[in-house]
């Protein structure tokens, strides 16, 4: 289990009833515009589009549900509430497509218009939550509850909750206790459920209970070619890489191939890549010993460093083997 | 052979002789005889003293501070050879730095550092003995004032400290998150034992934690000893058992000698009082015995301190409280009274904030403001728990809470027992309005600014808070203080 | 009689939102929550029952206020109380302690004195509702 705090953890935004009004309807705006910019939503969703590769559906969802929000909260300053909305979402898309970033970008946008107080995130999986012994599991739940209360609770490829295949897994229980707090208590929690689409689907279908409580299900669509490239870019240069002409052809020709490639893991398999390829970098320039490096060689990685992946299913193993290979390899 | 001056003539500080001129009989500035060391690193192990010092007409301030540092340390008025039988460098006194007080014509802080040799582990009273034994009588000097100390953790690892600490007394009590609520017994002379159990009673079943005897209480032809002991403890358990909380009366101890004050103790505790009171008159040694003794016997100890104003108080002779409640932190006591800012006794707010903050925190960074001259690391010795008694009323609870904090004893003695509806009473409304001040600031209220609306507020579910604050709402005690923080321009208004 | 044990027995009982204020309160200190619940609320009973295990990493007041929602739907005649624990180095204790929940009529304690030598009295402060069995006490 993790817990990611707020951005701004001091200033907690003081929310009553889930809806975040204030006592005096009249001090404020009833302009969309007005209230976006105050709440800093707008900037939120601002460096949303800009921060983040792709994920186009995304975003405009998220834009949706926002302004959801926002005329929710205008419509109840006015006494056209229509109850505390529903909030929990699910999250479904292939492995490194974002589903946890967006997450911790919501619990910011739902903390800023007022509907969770804290707006943390607590990511978890089963194991977090489910016991191995009777009478485990209930304290083990609720335990994880209480901690995200207040902000977003984000569980990870939900579906293990459910095995039918064993009568008396714990997991039921689990599902039991979440349901509850769900419905009754609205307001001190927004649950996010997140996995592979296909498996919640079935997920839902089995746990009719869960899925009448889910308000928005978003789907996240794997990264393009040209998408994982970007990524590949903007994760080098916040670490002060760059790639050679020749290195990127690899790192096309790799993500072609890698992407046909079981487990394929989206920007997670981007960042392997490359953390994999700085290694070799290091190793190769290493090698080298008795030379002074310059400033551009220390940045630069070669197509060496990708080519020689055992994606490109040539000559290696790796990664030590590959790291080995090429350091008595001749530059 | 020139170096046959008086200590208090005139010229220059004197510069260091080979050791053959040093030895020579005779008479030397105390300067020229190393006690002044301008180029001296203190070392970490060094106990160190800030002296605030008034030269003579005539005697210049590195040569006083010299003075200083022999005549409380290793020095005499003339040179004797014997000296060159010890390690003489090492045991001499340093006074390493001078500097005018700000703002003041003819006083200056010096700054003196000592061997940790020179002292017995674990004794206030040897301690004590150099530092201001013999040196506040000196003729060179108008006047001293020992205004800070800085002990380094191998001395304070010498001391048992606290007893009890302020963490284990609240465990104890079980009693948390807010001041503790005392009161002095009154009239402070003249009631009989029975009476005078009837105000404990009272005071404690209306809500106070503790009542007190006065320091002047001890064993005369109205009330014997005894008798009060048997009477107060039959008030305390009874108080006890109306509330269901544990409650407590300084019992005081404080005797002519020793023996009596160990009889008077152990009677306390065998009538199951959770503690013991002294007097800072009794001396170092015996407060040091009576730490010894409360620690065997679970006891809480209170310390009354009386006396401390004859030398405390003024600017620019004696021993500031400061150091005073640094040496008790060492001697081991629970509580001591260091003063309320706000009541009628002396106390300038930054000045009385040092002295807590030298009672209670684990570390003390220099805090010139406070008077604070050293960093001073407790060594995990106990905190010892502030009292703040004389003058002070339910109306002024947010300003105590602002200035002292909670972990205090606040002693409401007149505006318990002088309540126009009993003592009972005036025991309620002071919980009442602590515990609503409380609880209004961990709301994240401003209790400086709403604290009398909050009290008023609370004064409508409680009519002996109302009557509290009718009667002493508007009484304050503004007088300058003469002990004033010297780094800030002006005193701080109460 | 009334138990004045705890930070705020003088005052009304704590509403809810009063309640609620003082857990963020701790919380924004970083100090953890419990919940602890007796029938015997002798001064010196340390050791009330734990009701589950003490509250670390909270960032918000709900889920302690689950507990004590709990703990009185469990025990109503009990005494309930909210302690706040400071893991701060030399404090390493309670910063907190009130009480949220007492039984409808308390009985309080009988004072028993047991004549010593002299004038002397060995005290003993005894609680009425000791004289029934553990569970049986209030209600």
């Amino acid at each position: 289990m993790t817990t990611v705090p707020a951005k701004d953890d001091q200033e907690d935004i003081e929310a009553t009833g889930g809806s975040g009004i204030a006592d005096d309807p009249s001090e404020i705006s009833l302009d969309p515009g007005a209230v976006l910019a105050d709440s800093g939503v707008e900037e939120l969703l601002a460096t949303l589009d800009a921060e983040l590769v792709g994920l186009a559906p995304v975003k405009t969802r998220i834009r949706e549900i926002a302004a959801l929000l926002l005329v929710e909260k205008l419509r109840a300053q006015v006494g056209l509430s229509a109850g505390p909305p529903s909030l929990h979402m699910s999250f479904t898309g292939n492995p490194g497509t974002g589903k946890t970033t967006i997450a911790m970008r919501m619990a910011e946008i739902l903390h800023r218009l007022g509907y969770v107080r804290k707006g943390h995130v607590v990511a978890v999986t089963r194991d977090d939550l489910v016991g191995q012994y009777i009478g485990h599991t209930a304290p083990k739940t609720r335990e994880v509850l209480k901690k995200a209360m207040g902000g977003v609770l984000f569980i990870d490829e939900a579906y293990y909750l459910y095995r039918p295949e064993n009568e008396r897994d714990y997991g039921q229980e689990s599902i039991e206790i979440l349901l509850q707090v769900m419905e009754n208590q609205r307001d001190d929690l927004v649950v996010i459920l997140a996995g592979y689409h296909d498996r919640m689907d079935r997920f839902f279908e089995s746990n009719p209970g869960i899925r009448s409580r889910i308000a928005h299900h978003i789907d996240f669509p794997d990264y393009t070619l040209d998408e994982l490239l970007a990524i590949a870019r903007l994760m080098l240069d916040q670490m002060h890489y760059r790639l050679s002409v020749e290195a990127e052809a690899a790192l096309v020709e790799y993500i072609e191939l890698r992407r046909s490639q079981p487990s394929f893991a989206n920007a997670r398999s981007i960042r392997n890549a490359l953390d994999r390829a700085r290694l070799r970098q290091a190793n190769r320039l290493v090698a080298r010993r008795g030379q002074e490096l310059t400033r551009e060689e220390l940045m630069t990685i070669e197509a060496q460093d990708i080519r020689a992946s055992r994606v490109f299913g040539e000559e290696v193993q790796e990664p030590e083997a590959a790291v080995d290979d090429s350091a008595v390899r001749p530059s | 052979m020139n170096q046959h001056h008086t200590s208090s003539s005139t010229g220059g500080a004197g510069a260091s002789l080979d050791s053959a001129d040093r030895y020579a009989a005779g008479v030397l500035k105390y300067a020229q005889m190393g006690y002044w060391d301008p180029d001296y690193e203190p070392k970490e192990t060094d106990i160190l003293a800030l002296f605030r010092i008034t030269p003579q007409v005539g005697v210049d301030p590195e040569e006083a501070a010299a003075a200083v540092a022999g005549e409380s340390s290793t020095a005499t008025w003339t040179v004797v050879w014997t000296d060159r039988l010890t390690a003489a460098d090492t045991y001499r006194a340093k006074a390493y730095r001078v500097e005018p007080v700000p703002g003041s014509q003819d006083q200056h802080f010096a700054w003196i550092a000592y061997d940790l040799d020179l002292f017995e582990p674990g004794s206030i009273a040897n301690l004590t003995a150099s530092i201001i034994g013999n040196v506040f009588g000196f003729k060179p000097l108008k006047a001293l004032r020992l205004e800070d100390m800085r002990f380094p953790a191998a001395f304070v690892k010498t001391f048992d400290g606290p007893p009890t600490g302020i963490v284990v007394e609240r465990e104890r009590l079980d009693k948390y998150g807010r001041p503790l609520l005392g009161a002095t017994t009154k009239p402070k002379l003249g009631l009989s034992g029975r009476n005078y159990g009837r105000v404990v009673y009272e005071a404690l079943r209306g809500g106070l934690d503790f009542t007190k005897d006065d320091e002047n209480i001890n064993s005369q032809p109205f009330m014997h000893w005894r008798d009060r002991f048997l009477f107060c403890m039959e008030a305390v358990n009874r108080a006890s058992a109306a509330t269901g909380e544990v409650k407590g009366h300084y019992l005081n101890v404080t005797a002519a000698t020793m023996e009596d004050m160990y009889e008077r103790a152990e009677f306390a505790r065998d009538l199951g009082s959770v503690i013991v009171m002294i007097d800072l008159v009794i001396g170092y040694t015996a407060i040091q015995s009576m730490s010894k003794w409360a620690r065997r016997n679970d006891m809480i100890l209170h310390l009354h301190r009386a006396g401390h104003g004859t030398y405390t108080r003024q600017k620019t002779h004696g021993v500031s409280f400061r150091v005073i409640s640094k040496w008790m932190r060492l001697a081991g006591v629970d509580h001591i009274h260091a003063g309320t800012v706000v009541g009628k006794l002396e106390g300038d707010p930054d000045m009385v904030q040092g002295y807590y903050d030298v009672l209670r925190e684990p570390h003390n960074d220099e805090n010139l403001r406070r008077g604070i001259y050293f960093e001073q690391d407790w060594a995990g010795l106990r905190k010892v728990m502030p009292v703040a008694s004389g003058g002070i009323h339910a109306g002024q609870m947010h300003q105590l809470l602002t200035y002292l904090g909670e972990d205090v004893v606040l002693q409401f003695g007149g505006g318990t027992i002088g309540h126009p509806m009993g003592i009972s009473a005036g025991a309620t409304a002071n919980r009442v309005a602590l515990e609503a001040m409380i609880l209004a600031r961990n709301e994240g209220r401003d209790i400086w600014e709403e604290g009398p609306q909050i009290l008023a507020d609370a004064a409508r579910d409680c009519s002996p808070l109302k009557a509290a604050l009718d009667t002493w709402g508007e009484i304050t005690f503004d007088y300058t203080s003469t002990d004033t923080p010297d780094f800030v321009p002006t005193a701080t208004p109460a | 009689m009334r138990i004045t044990q705890g930070t705020f027995s003088f005052l009304p009982d704590l509403t809810d939102d009063q309640i609620r204020a003082q857990i963020e309160y701790s919380l924004a200190q970083g100090w953890a929550l419990s919940v602890e619940y007796t029938d015997d609320p002798h001064p010196r009973n340390t050791y009330w029952e734990m009701f589950g295990m003490p509250m670390f990493d909270l960032r918000d007041a709900a889920g302690v206020m689950a507990e004590i929602a709990s703990a009185r739907a469990t025990f109503p005649d009990h005494y309930i109380k909210v302690n706040a624990f400071d893991s701060t180095h030399g404090v390493e204790s309670l910063r907190l302690s009130f009480i949220v929940n007492r039984p409808e009529r308390e009985p309080g304690f009988a004072l028993v004195r047991e004549e010593a030598a002299g004038r002397s009295i060995r005290y003993t402060v005894r609680s009425y509702a000791v004289d029934r069995p553990e569970g049986e006490r209030y209600g």
